[in-house]
């Protein structure tokens, strides 16, 4: 571990893969602007790879005073030990006091083998970072601190974790809890550009194939979202909610159970292990709203709820409650949006 | 060629399963009211080791850090099929995080001797934060290869996995030993083997039977006690039936690293996630009444 530096930088860990951004390091970049000022330090994006440095320009257009890059053609492709040995060389040398990195598959893979290496606290899947204090028990204060604000219990409560001693202060951010920030292009920022001390030894994986298949659907981008539960019955019945989608232009969405009943392709899960959404409009159709899937779509500005069981928990956060068979319901919906065009 | 696998598993309070029994007055969950279970993604790391037995030979042994309760996930490792159980447990290692979880039971492997593979679930449904595993990889100095989706090829000292990558997937080669985590899309778990049930049923760790000797002999002073349970333990060892029970001492822990002084992440606040009651606006099932909420939400603008 880093000792307490209270001049430590913010950084966040700028994935890339191919040469091109990651979206959630972006979605990051406000917030950890915020935290830089608040704690009136500099903010830092760290970025591995190979012939990546062009990548600079659009980080610190996103808010980087800072860009530490490590390129090395060993560093082409994301692997473990070798991304983590750069990191923990990086932090050893240069102390921030935060390092935050989006909670992607690799983000969870990288973290944490960095805070075991480096002896700091990591706290997963944050949906809100603060800076405040913290009294111990026995009344000592530590102020200024990240508070690492994140659901837990399979989200039936709401955490806030700090770690006062044993720096940097770590944390993963699910994706899509922060909004992507305006780029401000007449921005100006400083490259740093370091060594990688690594070897092929520290390359025990070797990558046979990859396939990465373009999602589906944007559900982050979504103004209205419809969403299709355990209760629509059947995938051929989801043809309710491709339709009611199609007239509003809105994106289909699911819930958990719908995608496990093979109803729907996961890539439309909205939840707390699908995507985090904040649309406009949210219409769930035979949703009954576990909390991990309210953990997912809470936040939308509006939201209906079409259900049968006139106790389900989604009515508990609807603004309009429909209680009714939505086989029927439903085309009652697509026929009044169809008239008002 | 045969492989040893260990496999790391954890009992969870089952919060997949928040009925209203487990509700309190206020809307917020009764924590201690949540049934104890195997966590599910650690049946999946279990069923992936088993599987590797089947093909090729070679011992499983499972391992939990927990209170002595947990004693019940290690007899449901033995029913399914696993050779060996470790119960790690300590009043110390109360209140540790992952990064003082994964030092103890880094320490646990280790003290196992040789293995080829070291398994666990992804994350656990408590924690939700899949951290111990890939910080149990490096305590041990071993590559990791996370959200195991398909073992694809194992072959001398070589394994070949295919692993998620969020939006797609990748294969990987390495050189074991290798430590995996293993998702829930990775297979579906067997059940419990009736005859590995009959056999297993009456395997305990030191633990309970000190429990069970107390309750049994409620009058009994400390010797006598121990007497007992030494006798109980020794019966249930001569018959392959005891489950082995280790403490940090036996494993050579550091104590700083350990529990709560082991741990750099601390709860600053806990909040319970109430299901609130907003301004909800309840609509007639009728063709008007839903016309008149799309007509409403045409005039604020919600609906283009």
């Amino acid at each position: 571990m880093i000792k307490v530096n209270r001049k430590g930088e913010v950084w966040v860990f700028a994935e890339q893969h191919e040469g091109k951004l990651e979206e959630t390091p972006l979605e990051l970049m406000s917030k950890a602007r915020d935290l830089a000022d608040t704690l009136g330090v500099k903010l830092g994006a760290v970025l591995l790879g190979d012939n990546v440095k062009r990548l600079s320009t659009k980080l610190i257009q996103y808010g980087a005073d800072k860009v530490y890059v490590v390129e090395n053609g060993l560093l082409e492709h994301y692997q473990t030990n070798s991304y983590a040995k750069a990191v923990y060389d990086l932090v050893h040398k240069y102390e921030p006091q935060v390092m935050i990195y989006g909670a992607t598959v690799t983000g969870r893979d990288l973290a944490p083998r960095v805070a075991s290496a480096v002896k700091a606290g990591l706290t997963a899947d944050c949906t809100d970072l603060q800076i405040g204090d913290h009294k111990t028990t026995d009344g000592e204060l530590h102020d200024k601190l990240l508070l690492q604000i994140r659901p837990a219990f399979g989200g039936n409560i709401i955490a806030t974790i700090i770690n006062y001693d044993r720096w940097p202060q770590m944390a993963t951010v699910r994706e899509g809890v922060m909004a992507m920030p305006e780029p401000d292009v007449h921005r100006k920022g400083e490259v740093i550009v370091e060594k990688a001390h690594v070897s092929a030894d520290e390359l025990p994986i070797e990558i046979l194939k990859e396939h990465r298949a373009e999602k589906k659907v944007n559900l982050k981008g979504a103004r209205v979202i419809v969403t299709g539960g355990a209760g629509v019955g059947s995938k051929e019945n989801f043809r309710l909610v491709y339709d009611l989608a199609n007239c509003l232009g809105a994106a289909p969405g699911a819930t958990r159970a719908a995608v496990d009943l093979g109803f729907i392709d996961r890539d439309h899960q909205v939840g707390q292990t699908g995507t985090t959404v904040r649309p406009c409009l949210y219409i769930a159709v035979g949703v009954s709203g576990a909390i991990q899937h309210q953990a997912g779509m809470s936040e939308s500005q509006k939201i209906i709820a079409i259900n049968n069981d006139r106790d389900a928990p989604i009515f508990q956060i609807a603004h309009f409650k429909v209680v009714g068979d939505l086989n029927k319901i439903v085309p009652m919906m697509i026929k009044a949006v169809k008239e008002k065009a | 060629m045969a492989y040893n696998c260990v496999v790391l598993i954890k009992q969870v309070p089952d919060t997949k399963r928040v009925t209203e029994k487990a509700m309190n007055e206020d809307g917020t969950v009764n924590r201690a009211a949540l049934p104890a279970i195997y966590n599910p993604e650690d049946l999946n790391a279990l069923e992936m080791a088993l599987q590797i037995k089947s093909e090729f030979g070679g011992r499983v042994t499972v391992i939990t850090m927990g209170l002595p309760a947990a004693s019940a996930i290690l007899r449901e490792s033995l029913y399914r099929g696993a050779d060996d159980a470790v119960l790690v447990t300590d009043r110390r290692a109360a209140a540790s995080d992952t990064l003082a979880t994964s030092y103890i039971l880094s320490q646990a492997v280790k003290k196992l001797g040789k293995y080829d593979l070291v398994l666990c679930g992804r994350q656990a449904i408590d924690g939700d934060t899949a951290q111990v595993g890939p910080q149990l990889a490096e305590k041990l100095s071993i590559p990791q290869m996370t959200c195991v989706l398909d073992l694809l090829e194992l072959s001398g000292k070589t394994i070949t996995a295919r692993r998620s990558i969020g939006n797609g997937w990748q294969e990987v080669k390495g050189k074991l030993p290798v430590l995996l985590t293993v998702t829930d899309e990775a297979n579906s778990p067997r059940v419990a083997a009736a005859k590995c049930m009959m056999k297993y049923k009456k395997a305990r760790s030191r633990a309970e039977v000190e429990a069970e000797v107390k309750g049994a002999n409620p009058g009994a002073n400390e010797k006598k006690a121990a007497e007992l349970v030494d006798a109980a333990c020794k019966a249930l060892e001569s018959q392959g039936l005891l489950i082995k029970q280790w403490d940090l001492d036996f494993l050579g822990a550091d104590l700083q690293w350990c529990g709560r002084s082991g741990s750099p992440t601390k709860v600053h606040r806990i909040q319970a996630v109430v299901l609130t009651a907003k301004e909800t606006k309840t609509i007639t099932p009728t063709q008007e009444g839903i016309r008149d909420m799309v007509h409403e939400l045409i005039v604020d603008h919600t609906i283009g």
